[in-house]
């Protein structure tokens, strides 16, 4: 399903210009189309957040093209836990983002295109962005029937979902970000996008489903290269600048500033996790296999740290001062599988050393970990 | 039509509002009286004390403005409130992030437009806030200093006096006040103000400047030279457009406060076993250990288990060295009970290897050592220690520990008094390799790599001597590792 290819084929096709020397904040002419070298999501993002912060795109708007090694995108203010399996996603090393634009959950990964459009506040439009993007479809090919939906997706045929849109407005300036889908493993986005979690309850955005399909299944000349190519040189027609893809390097300090700095705020617990809006999980589940009786578990967390928990036996298979010491000892902690781990150790060593209850509080403990 | 020209005052720059164009603003909003938005020379360097120009309002409690939704774009409506960054009483300033709402998949960002402190918030999270209508109430400062004066342009460098502002750490300073102090250089955070609710008035700036420098600055808000210290004669000469540096031995307005927060995660989870292992009387053995010749065989094999993708280090030998040692003496991998009543002899030798992770302390084990090859519990090492990079190491990886060593020296230091973990009964703690001069049997000086342990043992199951001849026999398979094929099973 996967079409391999190096990164090298990539940047031979683009027309690389020299770097300003004085950066990127005085640019002579109507705009910019940039590439991006790396396929890191959180610098990736920390671009979108500098160009946001710190480029005035006062007739200048900016054209951002990247693209990321496999990674699940969350939407601002959405719950991970309601989103995605987290339990796949680390054993399959695939990383967990979560951008500052609204929307929904998107899977990424490098046959899939990111294209960010940032202009000044009062020129924000993104039927205009879809629209160009069509274009710049049917520029490479004609019978390719894209249409834009109200909800601003793109659907292929009709029926199809190849690309996704979010974005963020800022105080002058705002960015419109979208997918486009070439040649995404869609194996892996299926199985990844699928919540395992049970009883979750919460205001969080909750992402709409669609039915996707890869470009390149239609039109096996729906490479991505030749996608960005296609799309940066309708930009350039439409702002009438020059086509000419700049790449930068979203780790370079000296053209960007405290990008770093962004880019690890991105990758924080506090950030990624912490961030999700106030939710509660009401669950059950039973021991073992061969028990009957259920526990039932009820967490309630903020800010990604758990508020209250009650873990309730109700046969009294388990002693009631066991169970309320876990429960306490969880409140304040991060709702997160290593935090829980160490903390049920902890318990463990004073807990008695009876064999039967020892099995079952291990049992107990691992189940609880797997709502995390 | 306050929308259209709200839009066009966002599509400046900045800060370049100026006062005419707030006036245009302010007719939306009900409260604030033209007046005060009238330009104040800054030619004069007796500065506004904010009372002074109050008029018709009271000295005690300034204006009350209603911030209302401003006109997002698209034809947008309304919005849901996803975050509030402020709380009622929090002091703002010009362009602070008041809250996050959501609308039709775009995340938008509410900045303040004043400075003050918000009395009033008029939606709760989840509630649809609608544009034109009040989101906020800020309690302003009457005076308004004149916006005239060029200010931060929107590519700003200097992260500590924007984020000064955005971070939450609230200091109230107007924007020239802010100017002067990022032109020469000043945390507003060590500058103490007078003005109301602990503002900071250019006053302030320039009093601080002048107890730094020992000279009276000239009034203006340009930069200007800063009269040499009398002091130091280092300083030759003072480059004309670049800030003077703070001469560090001038005592600083320490400004720091005691922060307290609560206990969790990792460092709960150590609070825990910490205060549980106190209840073990523990006792304390040390001694050094020669490891010439194991530097010597490690190196040899290194490159052997680098072919089989393994990287080989100094854990594996002491642990299989230990576990030789406990088969010996099985009582050091014991567990007594509660009371102390019975002691349970562990067939497995379990040994835990303590972590220092990102997080924290974490000690995963490796299973039944007694049963591993040198380069199995290398190969079980390299796992652990991947996982514990990344956070994640399962409970199986944790629990089930029998006997721990703990390598501190990979960090430094020479002795150690380690703690016991319970239920075990004993601990050991390596210290840093360091190449010393020893005198050898025939009495000549030679230079040897020495590495000294410290154990710990519960002395209520366990004697100094006990503890001596386990280590002694561990120490004696380290110094001449070939003994140990002798008793590897």
């Amino acid at each position: 399903m996967l079409i391999p290819f190096s990164m090298k084929n990539c940047f031979q096709s683009l027309y690389s210009l020299k770097i300003p020397t004085a950066g990127y904040k005085n640019i002579a002419k109507g705009g910019l189309i940039l590439q991006s070298a790396s396929n890191n999501i959180y610098q990736n993002l920390a671009v979108e957040d500098w160009i946001h912060d710190h480029m005035n795109l006062e007739s200048k708007p900016i054209l951002f093209l990247w693209r990321n090694s496999p990674t699940v995108v969350i939407g601002r203010h959405q719950n991970p836990w309601q989103e995605c399996n987290l339990n796949i996603m680390r054993e399959k090393g695939i990383k967990l983002a979560r951008r500052r634009s609204g929307g929904g959950t998107v899977y990424h990964d490098m046959g899939n295109i990111n294209l960010t459009f940032f202009t000044i506040k009062s020129k924000y439009n993104r039927m205009e962005n879809l629209k160009l993007i069509i274009r710049a479809l049917n520029a490479v090919q004609p019978q390719l029937d894209v249409q834009a939906t109200d909800r601003l997706d793109l659907l292929l045929d009709g029926q199809f979902k190849i690309s996704g849109t979010a974005s963020k407005i800022g105080r002058v300036a705002a960015y419109h970000h979208c997918t486009l889908l070439c040649n995404t493993d869609w194996i892996s986005l299926s199985s990844v996008l699928k919540s395992p979690y049970q009883g979750i309850k919460s205001n969080a955005t909750p992402s709409v489903p669609s039915l996707v399909k890869n470009l390149l299944e239609n039109d096996d000349t729906l490479t991505c290269e030749v996608l960005m190519e296609s799309v940066a040189a309708e930009y350039a027609a439409y702002h009438k600048i020059e086509n000419n893809i700049i790449l930068i390097s979203p780790t370079d300090e000296t053209v960007f500033p405290g990008i770093n700095k962004k880019a690890e705020e991105l990758q924080t617990w506090e950030w990624i996790y912490g961030k999700t809006p106030k939710f509660s999980i009401n669950t059950s589940f039973n021991l073992s296999e061969q028990s009957y009786s259920e526990i039932k578990v009820y967490v309630d967390i903020k800010n990604g740290r758990i508020e209250d928990c009650k873990i309730d036996a109700p046969d009294h298979s388990l002693p009631l001062e066991m169970l309320d010491k876990l429960s306490t000892s969880f409140i304040g902690n991060k709702f997160c599988q290593s935090e829980t781990s160490v903390l049920i150790n902890a318990l463990l060593r004073t807990c008695p050393k009876d064999y039967e209850l020892n099995t079952k509080w291990h049992l107990l403990c691992q189940k609880v970990k797997s709502i995390m | 039509m306050a929308a259209a020209r709200v839009l066009r005052s966002w599509s400046r720059s900045a800060r370049h509002l100026s006062c005419v164009n707030h006036i245009q603003i302010c007719r939306s909003i009900h409260a604030v009286k033209p007046k005060y938005t009238c330009l104040f020379g800054y030619s004069s360097f007796q500065f506004s004390h904010p009372h002074r120009l109050l008029r018709t309002t009271s000295t005690v409690s300034g204006q009350i403005v209603q911030f209302k939704l401003s006109d997002i774009g698209e034809g947008i409506t309304e919005v849901i409130v996803k975050e509030w960054y402020v709380k009622e009483g929090d002091t703002v300033s010009q362009f602070d992030s008041i809250c996050e709402v959501q609308s039709d998949k775009a995340s938008v960002t509410i900045t303040s437009r004043y400075d003050g402190i918000i009395r009033k918030l008029y939606y709760a999270l989840e509630d649809t806030a609608f544009v034109g209508k009040p989101l906020v109430d800020i309690e302003t400062e009457s005076l308004k200093d004149s916006e005239e004066d060029v200010v931060e342009t929107p590519a700003v460098f200097h992260d500590e006096h924007t984020h000064q502002e955005i971070k939450g750490h609230k200091t109230l300073a107007t924007p020239a006040v802010r100017r002067l102090a990022m032109e020469n250089n000043i945390k507003l955070s060590e500058v103490v103000g007078t003005g109301k609710d602990g503002r900071i008035l250019k006053e302030d700036i320039l009093n601080y400047l002048a107890k730094q420098t020992g000279a009276i600055l000239p009034p203006s808000p340009k930069s200007e030279i800063i009269t040499p210290l009398p002091k130091s004669e280092k300083i030759q000469t003072i480059p004309k457009d670049k800030p003077i540096p703070l001469p560090v031995s001038k005592p600083k307005v320490f400004t720091d406060k005691d922060r307290t927060e609560p206990i969790t995660g990792f460092e709960r989870a150590m609070v825990k076993t910490m205060t549980m292992a106190m209840k073990i009387p523990h006792f304390g053995y040390c001694d050094e250990v020669d490891l010439t010749e194991l530097v010597k065989l490690r190196e040899q094999l290194k490159p052997l288990a680098l072919a089989r993708g393994i990287k080989l280090s100094y854990m594996p030998f002491f642990l299989k060295a230990a576990s030789l040692g406990l088969l010996q003496f099985p009582i050091l991998n014991a567990s007594v009970d509660e009371n102390c009543q019975n002691i349970t002899y562990k067939a497995s030798h379990n040994i835990g290897v303590a972590m220092d992770t990102s997080q924290g302390l974490i000690v995963p084990n490796v299973k039944n050592v007694q049963l591993c090859s040198v380069f199995e519990i290398a190969t079980e090492l390299n796992r652990l220690q991947k996982l514990g990079a990344t956070n994640q190491l399962g409970t199986a990886d944790i629990t089930g520990g029998t006997f721990t060593l703990s390598n501190i020296g990979s960090i430094g230091g020479t002795y150690a008094k380690p703690v016991i973990l319970p239920p075990e009964v004993a601990i050991g703690a390596f210290g840093a390799i360091k190449v010393l001069p020893r005198f050898n049997e025939k009495g000549k000086l030679i230079k040897t790599q020495i590495m000294n342990v410290s154990w710990s043992a519960d002395h209520r199951i366990i004697d100094g001597a006990t503890m001596s001849r386990f280590s002694n026999l561990w120490k004696s398979y380290l110094e001449n590792p070939a003994s140990m094929l002798l008793d590897l099973k």
